[in-house]
């Protein structure tokens, strides 16, 4: 029933929809109410109650986010009443905050320190309570530092956790003045089920939850004449990080990401892009192998569907809530590690460095992959496989930090060897990309046709819908693969752990009949990714995918199979995919973890 | 204080041994829901765990819900410290809540009716499960399809608060929700739901029994009937009393009182303290028209005399509070600690004078923003014991 309704807002009379919020009516009449708990990929919490907004008749005020609009409502949103209970509220939360924004590292990008700042609270007449609470500050994670002393109690990393991940690792504990974010048993975040997904920095208005960084770490390798730092970018980090400078949301920026990184001084500037494209050779051979093993074979012992495990979120995720279906995943690592790998072997021998000097650093729309770096089993080249890693938002601050007017920047190449990628490559970025770049070389191989998609793109895996399935039929295989004849691949996209949750009790009720499925921890996939710039929201993110599937496009070369530095790679090092070599350097295993 | 012009009635329908209540059933359940509604509607009864909402509408607004299933709920967490009337009800005369759960369950189309009992009300289990089974026998056997189950509440003032309720049966934390949607087509489990407190359904055992009018006529206009009144602090006799309402609180500590008499909280941490000067200009009744002040929650009745330190009684009014906040929102969760901790830092002559004024402030804007009514009502002490204590504050 889509009816509409009068309402009058600060004297505008306006008709809305039946069912809208007073905020939503506010901002279609182009009227900014300020608010803090509520945001867009979240349901409505109506906590933090700076929304509150007079509506006539009313003996209270009402929560703009949580008050449906009635039929001939009167609303103000800037009375007096209103105005005076908004301070009090912005300074009641700044009294038990820790408002030290010249040593926050959200100064800046923080939506309590802009309510301030647009409320001029100069004087703090209330007492400060911050002092007076053991606040504590949570620095044991590689992804993530929790502090208490910023949170304004929100919810908002409660529901992103809950609603988006369905992790719930953070709950709200205690109540009254001793309420706050807590981790089950107060347990530091590395000891929990946390997968470090980052959704929950993404998410959080102020300074509570933010990345760890290692920016420092970074400029001291960069100035280390003893050390040869490369860098290599993923794919969703070109779509993000022009937003992150201050340019429009969906900019791609490349070229100008590329000349950014040699001005900061890396030795060399690599594309992650690239070991996507070998992810695709390793493991579409790797799904024919298994298919091969189920339907031609009749091995039992063979588990489908393939999951994709290039999401370190997303591992960590199955390895504590699915531990008996780890063997439905890829052995193969994220292209983050098999870069590191490859960075401190092939690339060491082909540029005759010696790979104790080789800084390996990554730029990611990930904070997972922070922790991913620091897995124990991450050493295969002999040493630390990846160094660092930074996010979007870190590498943005070490751009503005060197002085470089980014926008003004022009256009450069990614270094040979690892630099060289396909459009396949450039849409792991986005959520069903994974599916799209290997079925477009999967069905080549096997058909010796390319996918019956026009211009290669296989929309049915495309979009943003929690999970998509498609189908694809194989007809007329080459010989070698006469198995497949007639054979229809199954494969879902799942993005948002809560999504993967549904797809995985199904593979695990064995409702399922999906041959490959694709899972990305975070919405949107990576181009939502906890190391993207804040804020984010359904809108920005179909943006930042347009601007994925746009490069994609744009490149000459769309399939990973075509692209001539992994045929080369496999002819100068590694022999075949899945060989010895692959095996040792680009595949990995995974960790039983517990539930709790 | 003159005697003549003494008014305190008493009444005694409440506790009253009716061991017809199979009768009454019978007979209740024979009359169409519309006619019951109406009975209640013109009885006036309102809500005697909470605001004052009046009861008919709450079943006739449920009944009217087109929810495919809905839920009858007893509010027995009886979460005000020094209130017990609920747990007397439910111990002494429990058929009749039952009774009035299953009527309610005719009335709005429920099958299905939760007691949520205060966690440390659990030695009434035993008992009332046995009161329960014996009640639930005779509804199969009279062809009344109603059940009831016990909820043990976990100990949380707030949990008492409706909403916060029906998150706590759902296994979840227990935080007031918005509103609207109002419980009467959004509460338990999403479903249409009529919550009432104990008290308010043993009066509409009353109502039914004896008519609306036997009820209507006692009490004053807009404050019908008889009411609990947990009487306790600085008396000779604590206890509960049932009382009809409109009573002049000049009255009330004319029989209470030990004659000393300096103040009366009236309607527990989240009522109002009445000083002695204004005894005589008070109604203990429903804010209306005629009556001076409002009753907010469950009948408990604080006296204190000239020996009380009015700073310490606020003193322990503000650190409930702030304990007992389920501290979601920004106006209730610091606004407590603000107060609590403000009061303490004038007393001490940290802060002037002159920042209770500004703390009335606040009281004034937690009363406007917060989102239940906890904090909303924490400006009701506040304000009361500040305006006429100042001194006491200060010195
Ligand atoms: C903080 C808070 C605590 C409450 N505790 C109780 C309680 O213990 N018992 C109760 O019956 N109502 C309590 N209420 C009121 C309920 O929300 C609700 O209004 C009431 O149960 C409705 O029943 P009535 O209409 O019969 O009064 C409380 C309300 C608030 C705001
Ligand atoms: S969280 Fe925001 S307001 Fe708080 S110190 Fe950091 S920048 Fe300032
Ligand atoms: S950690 Fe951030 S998102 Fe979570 S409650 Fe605190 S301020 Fe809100
Ligand atoms: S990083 Fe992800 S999983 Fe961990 S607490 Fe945040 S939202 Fe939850
Ligand atoms: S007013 Fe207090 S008790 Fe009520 S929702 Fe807000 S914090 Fe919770
Ligand atoms: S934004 Fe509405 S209450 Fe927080």
């Amino acid at each position: 029933m889509n009816t509409k309704i009068n309402v009058t807002i600060n004297g505008f009379q306006l008709e809305v929809e039946n069912g809208k919020t007073i905020l939503e009516a506010a901002n279609e009449a182009g009227i900014n109410i300020p608010t803090l708990c509520y945001h867009k990929d979240l349901c409505i919490a109506g906590n933090c109650r700076v929304c509150m907004v007079e509506v006539s008749g009313q003996k209270r005020l009402a929560a703009a986010c949580a008050t449906p609009c009635e039929e001939e409502m009167e609303i103000q949103t800037n009375s007096l009443k209103v105005r005076n209970s908004r301070k009090h509220i912005i300074e009641l939360l700044l009294s038990e905050h820790n408002a030290d924004c010249t040593k926050c590292y959200k100064n800046g990008n923080c939506e309590l320190q802009e309510l301030a700042s647009e409320y001029k609270i100069m004087t703090q007449d209330f007492l400060r309570l911050a002092p007076m609470k053991n606040y504590t500050i949570d620095q044991f994670s590689p992804s993530i530092i929790k502090d208490d002393s910023k949170c304004i109690r929100c919810q908002r990393c409660v529901r992103t956790c809950a609603e988006l991940q369905g992790v719930n690792a953070l709950t709200v504990a205690y109540k009254g003045d001793e309420m706050k974010i807590a981790t089950f048993f107060e347990k530091a975040m590395n000891d929990v089920v946390c997968t470090n997904c980052g959704q929950c920095i993404n998410h959080c208005p102020t300074g509570a939850l933010v990345e760890r960084n290692y920016i420092e770490e970074v400029w001291d390798a960069i100035a280390d004449p003893n050390k040869h730092v490369v860098v290599q970018t993923a794919p969703a980090v070109r779509v993000g990080l022009g937003e992150a400078l201050g340019m429009d949301i969906g900019s791609r920026v490349t070229g100008k990401m590329v000349t950014a990184l040699k001005r900061l001084g890396f030795s060399s500037v690599l594309d992650t892009d690239f070991t996507a494209d070998l992810t695709i050779i390793e493991e579409g051979t790797e799904l024919l192998n298994r298919l091969r093993k189920t339907l031609q074979d009749k091995d039992t012992n063979v588990r489908l569907p393939l999951a994709t495990s290039c999401s370190p979120a997303w591992i960590k995720y199955i390895e504590h809530q699915y531990p008996e279906l780890l063997d439905n995943l890829s052995t193969c690592k994220s292209p983050q590690q098999m870069f590191g790998a490859l960075a401190k072997t092939y690339y060491a021998k082909a540029r005759k460095i010696d790979p104790d000097k080789i800084v390996s650093v990554s730029i990611m729309p990930c904070t997972a992959k922070k922790f991913e770096a620091n897995r124990p089993e991450m050493h295969d080249s002999g040493y630390r496989d990846v160094d660092y890693v930074l996010t979007t938002r870190e590498l943005a601050i070490m751009i503005r930090q060197a002085g470089i007017e980014f926008q003004k920047l022009p256009d450069n190449k990614f270094d040979r060897l690892m630099g060289e990628s396909t459009g396949a490559g450039v849409i792991f970025g986005a959520t069903g990309g994974v599916m799209e770049a290997a079925l477009r070389t999967a069905y080549e191989l096997v058909t010796g046709r390319e996918v019956p998609f026009d211009n290669l793109n296989i929309t049915p895996v495309r979009g943003v819908d929690g999970i998509r399935e498609a189908s694809i039929k194989i007809e007329k295989p080459l010989k070698e693969w006469a198995f497949l004849d007639g054979v229809e691949l199954k494969c879902a996209v799942a993005h948002g752990l809560v999504n993967a949750k549904t797809v995985m009790d199904a593979v695990k009720n064995g409702t399922s009949s999906y041959h490959f499925i694709e899972i990305m921890a975070c919405p949107g996939g990576c181009l939502g990714g906890g190391g993207q710039p804040i804020p984010t929201s359904p809108e920005i993110r179909q943006k930042r995918m347009e601007a994925i599937y746009a490069e994609d496009g744009a490149m000459p070369l769309r399939k990973s199979h075509e692209n001539p530095e992994v045929l080369k790679i496999y002819q100068d090092f590694l022999g075949e995919p899945l060989g010895p070599k692959s095996h040792h350097l680009l595949h990995t295993k995974y960790i039983p973890r517990e539930r709790f | 204080m003159v005697a003549s012009s003494y008014q305190l009635k008493r009444a005694d329908f409440i506790f009253k041994n009716d061991n017809d209540w199979e009768r009454i059933l019978d007979k209740t359940l024979k009359r169409p829901p519309q006619e019951l509604i109406n009975e209640l509607m013109s009885s006036e009864l309102k809500g005697r765990g909470g605001a004052g909402f009046p009861t008919g509408l709450k079943w006739k607004l449920t009944a009217e819900d087109p929810s495919d299933e809905k839920f009858v709920i007893c509010n027995a967490d009886e979460g005000e410290p020094g209130t017990f009337k609920d747990r007397e009800i439910l111990s002494k005369v429990p058929y009749k809540v039952l009774m009035a759960m299953a009527v309610c369950g005719y009335v709005i189309g429920s099958s299905k009716g939760y007691i949520y009992l205060r966690g440390e009300y659990k030695f009434l289990v035993p008992e009332l499960n046995k009161a329960i089974q014996e009640f639930e026998y005779y509804c199969k056997e009279v062809g009344h399809d109603f059940s009831i189950q016990i909820f043990l509440g976990s100990g949380a003032y707030i949990c008492g608060e409706e909403t916060a309720l029906f998150e706590s049966m759902e296994g979840k934390r227990g935080e007031p929700r918005n509103k609207p949607p109002y419980p009467t087509s959004n509460g338990y489990l999403g479903k249409a739901t009529v919550v009432n407190n104990v008290e308010t359904l043993a009066h509409t055992f009353t109502i039914f029994k004896y008519g609306a009018k036997k009820f209507y006529d006692l009490g004053v206009q807009y404050s019908r009937g008889s009411k609990l009144f947990s009487v306790s602090g600085d008396t000779p006799k604590p206890g509960i009393y049932e009382l009809e309402l409109g009573m002049s609180l000049q009255d009330f500590v004319h029989e209470f009182g030990d004659g000393d008499t300096k103040a009366v909280q009236v309607g527990g941490a989240s009522g109002f303290l009445v000083p002695r000067k204004r005894f005589d200009k008070t109604t203990i009744g429903y804010r209306g028209k005629l009556t001076g002040i409002s009753l907010p929650t469950g009948g408990s009745m604080m006296l204190y005399n000239s020996s009380r330190s009015m700073y310490n009684v606020l003193d322990n009014y503000l650190e409930f509070f702030r304990e007992e906040s389920c501290g979601q929102c920004t106006p209730c969760r610091v606004g407590c600690q603000q107060l609590h901790s403000g009061i303490k830092a004038v007393k001490r002559g940290e802060k002037p004078a002159q920042y209770l004024d500004k703390l009335l402030k606040l009281t004034e804007t937690m009363q406007l923003t917060a989102k239940c009514g906890l904090g909303q009502s924490v400006a009701n002490s506040f304000s009361s014991i500040v305006e006429n204590f100042r001194e006491e504050m200060i010195y």
